[in-house]
């Protein structure tokens, strides 16, 4: 009788620090993270979407690459990603031809533009693709960069 | 020495930031002349705050080049605000600066 108590004490002690550790917000922080990273090491662009925008499914949108049409070094590959829609999130940068095609991702928060340059390293001549979420929902445009000489191996 | 230099510039109302950070960004898919792999060292995220408003959250994978170079724009700062701009690599290692918007 006594020891049964105890058990039940202890079962609803460890259920009270679960739900005391998602209601502090400790638990969902580290699972988010998980399924960010996840992201990278994907093997395809559709792959990649879906985990770090949670859908691979998108329209074309009003969004402008700025990048250059043929890349001598693939080691430093100069990207801007730009776009005049509002409401925008979160902007993902992806070279389809790369091993893991994720090479970023952005939150943005409010008030924040459309607007994430950086350069990235890309293994062979291959499109950029950027992907932006406004409202809950995708776009993506695509743009060709031809590369001379490979950016990712030894 | 901080290995971030960055710069932000107020323009009609878009501060406008432009920073280098200085890091390896190891892929860990090369070699070294001894055929040894040389482990992954990349940057992981980059933070930018203004008076604790979260401006902008970068998650790197291992493809954003040496050095990295990052820009972005928002609207809502003050002259004189100061911009907060840190980064953390997968070894666990981070740096942070401020800068104060002009």
């Amino acid at each position: 009788m006594n020891s049964k108590r105890r058990v039940f004490l202890k079962g609803t002690l460890a259920a009270g620090t679960v739900g005391v550790a998602v209601g502090a917000g400790l638990l969902t922080p580290s699972t988010v993270l998980a399924s960010a990273r996840e992201g990278f090491e994907a093997g395809s662009v559709s792959d990649a979407l879906k985990s770090v925008m949670g859908s691979d499914s998108h329209d074309s949108g009003d969004i402008t690459i700025s990048a250059p049409e043929l890349a001598e070094n693939g080691a430093v590959v100069p990207i801007t990603v730009e776009s005049s829609l509002t409401g925008v999130t979160d902007i993902a940068i992806l070279a389809a031809a790369n091993n893991n095609p994720l090479t970023s991702s952005y939150k943005l928060g409010e008030g924040t533009k459309a607007y994430v340059a950086t350069r990235i390293k890309m293994g062979d001549s291959s499109d950029i693709v950027a992907v932006l979420k406004a409202n809950g929902q995708l776009y993506s445009s695509s743009r060709e960069v031809k590369v001379t000489i490979g950016g990712c191996g030894g | 020495m901080s290995s971030i230099r960055v710069r932000a510039q107020l323009s009609d109302g878009v501060t406008n930031v432009r920073a280098l950070i200085s890091h390896p960004m190891e892929t860990g898919q090369r070699t070294d002349s001894g055929g040894n792999t040389i482990p992954a060292h990349y940057i992981t995220e980059v933070k930018a705050k203004v008076r604790d408003r979260e401006i902008l959250t970068a998650n790197w994978g291992p493809s954003i080049s040496r050095n990295p170079y990052l820009s972005f724009q928002f609207e809502g700062a003050s002259s004189g605000d100061t911009l907060e701009l840190s980064w953390v690599d997968n070894n666990g290692d981070s740096d942070s600066t401020q800068v104060q918007i002009r």
